[in-house]
């Protein structure tokens, strides 16, 4: 016994840590989705007060598993008429990417699956096959509503994956780096050094930043977001009151229940993206100097981390439940006639405020 | 502690390859074979997917994870966009099976000469081994190279696609009144 421990803890080691992440990662996205969609309903509960799943367990926190179960429990079926092999296999592609994304994710300094130096490509390049998932699955059922449904998701991602890309471009020039954690160690000493605020102002460097529109960017950050993962005011994709339950309608029992924890992997995956990339990840928000630096650290890091992703998580339910959903011409007038322009000026606006100061002092 | 210590450490880089090469055969497969419009987008996924993995293989993976953010996110997301505007149902075939036959045959003759060609190409062709490895494939070597040997070329593609973004905002902000 001990001797299998020995080799999984030695020579195994770089294996046992990867599986040990697989296995973790895989734990983590099934109990997120859990107990995000409890949250999501006493968050609609608490907003249309009602009291929300309140029967199983105390204050219903035995809901989740009571709802897994009852979806495990279900017949798997094939409606007829529906393409058996894409109607199968599009769960498992929506499921994927985010599992894939969720490796290279820097949950504390060293709290990484595999930390890559291309970490942010990797995470839109596999972030990118999702709309192809909710697309086949929509189309493969054959349904009208479905098929409606998967037209609104491939032109509603199209739209927002390029001024999200132009915002995180903008991001990555003032970074220099594609790796996560070296983005987020730049961003230490203070929440007044990380990316939202230093771009307006540069306090160690006591200069002004490199873009003083960063929470502009941050907002059409969060705003692409919500987009890309199908969100409420965005949520065309599924809209309930028009197209039924949208790419989802054909899909029972644990089809359903994949595609739901997906979309929640997606949304962490969105916000631990918003708060790698503005937010400091996972820095404490005091600066390292006598008692404070004791909030700073391996064991601190990934609590920060959580609770600064978890809270844009809940501004994601607050968003879903406060706001009408939105006309689709209306969602594609916002990105192609404000939010793209916008973010090509903060494109611009940021080549010139880190480069015309170098201009300037070679002239005089 | 070294990773070789591992059981099937040297297997595991012909299991990447083989891999990768199966997945890029059988999604060329399905994308020619099927006859449903849809799942050839799917094998044209698949094989997209396989070509990462071989750039994967060949130590590139800042090509491999372009291949799947282009080819997969971008051109197979346009095709579809293609496949929404025609018909669901697979149209009822109205060709003659001769004709048919005979297309097949043609087109099989085709691409087994051009295969034979490549394949006899690469296998006999005087390929010469480069003097040493020119750039590690870094994502920072890429950058540099962009932005110094092929310069010329990286600002006519950004000054397309800009001019492509462009075009796409004058077309969107007209509105639909003045059609």
């Amino acid at each position: 016994m001990s001797a299998i421990l020995d080799f999984l803890l030695g020579l195994a080691w770089p294996w046992t840590r990867l599986l040990l992440f697989l296995v973790g990662i895989c734990a983590f996205v099934g109990l997120n989705a859990a107990y995000l969609v409890l949250a999501e309903r006493k968050g609609a509960a608490r907003f249309q007060r009602r009291p929300g799943p309140n029967e199983a367990g105390y204050a219903g926190w035995m809901q989740p598993f009571a709802d897994g179960l009852k979806l495990l429990s279900k017949q798997v079926l094939i409606p007829p008429g529906t393409d058996a092999l894409l109607y199968c296999v599009a769960p498992l592609m929506v499921m994927a990417p985010p599992l894939m994304c969720l490796a290279v994710v820097p949950f504390g300094e060293s709290l990484v699956a595999r930390n890559l130096d291309y970490g942010l490509l990797f995470v839109f390049s596999f972030g990118s096959i999702n709309v192809m998932a909710l697309m086949l699955g929509g189309w493969a059922s054959r349904n009208k509503f479905s098929v409606i449904s998967s037209a609104r998701v491939v032109s509603q991602n199209v739209a927002y994956e390029i001024p999200m890309l132009l915002v995180v471009i903008t991001l990555l020039m003032v970074a220099g780096t594609l790796d996560l954690n070296e983005v987020i160690r730049q961003q230490t000493g203070g929440f007044w050094q990380w990316n939202i605020l230093r771009g307006i102002w540069d306090f160690r460097a006591g200069h002004i930043g490199a873009n003083f529109l960063m929470p502009v960017t941050f907002i059409i950050f969060y705003t692409c977001m919500l987009a890309e993962t199908n969100r409420a005011p965005f949520d065309m994709a599924e809209a309930e009151s028009e197209l039924v339950a949208g790419a989802f309608t054909e899909y029972g029992g644990m089809g359903f229940g994949v595609f739901f924890m997906a979309e929640y992997a997606n949304i962490v995956l969105g916000c631990s993206l918003a708060t790698i990339l503005f937010l400091g990840g996972w820095q404490s928000p005091f600066p390292p100097v006598s008692f404070l630096a004791y909030f700073s650290g391996p064991l601190w890091g990934p609590i920060w981390f959580l609770a600064k992703m978890y809270c844009l998580v809940f501004s994601v339910i607050w968003v879903r439940w406060t706001f009408p959903r939105t006309q689709f011409y209306n969602l594609l007038n916002l990105s192609w006639k404000i939010l793209i322009p916008i973010s090509l000026f903060t494109l611009l606006l940021t080549g010139a405020l880190m480069k015309l100061p170098l201009v300037w002092r070679h002239l005089f | 502690m070294t990773a070789a210590a591992f059981p099937f450490t040297d297997n595991l880089v012909a299991g990447v390859f083989i891999l990768a090469v199966t997945t890029t055969v059988a999604g060329a497969l399905i994308a020619a074979l099927s006859t449903r419009i849809i799942r050839g987008v799917a094998g044209l996924m698949v094989c997209c997917l396989g070509l990462a993995g071989l750039y994967y293989f060949l130590r590139s993976p800042f090509l491999a994870l372009m291949e799947i953010l282009i080819y997969v996110g971008a051109v197979c997301v346009t095709i579809i966009f293609g496949v929404m505007l025609s018909e669901p149902d697979e149209p009822a075939k109205t060709e003659k099976p001769v004709h048919a036959i005979l297309w097949g045959g043609a087109s099989l003759l085709v691409s087994l000469m051009i295969f034979w060609g490549v394949s006899r190409l690469s296998l006999h062709g005087a390929w010469t081994a480069p003097a040493a490895r020119v750039t590690d494939g870094s994502i920072k070597a890429i950058g540099v190279s962009l932005l110094t040997s092929y310069s010329m070329a990286f600002e006519l593609i950004s000054l397309v696609l800009l001019v492509a973004i462009l075009g796409a905002l004058v077309i969107a902000r007209m509105g639909r009144t003045k059609a």
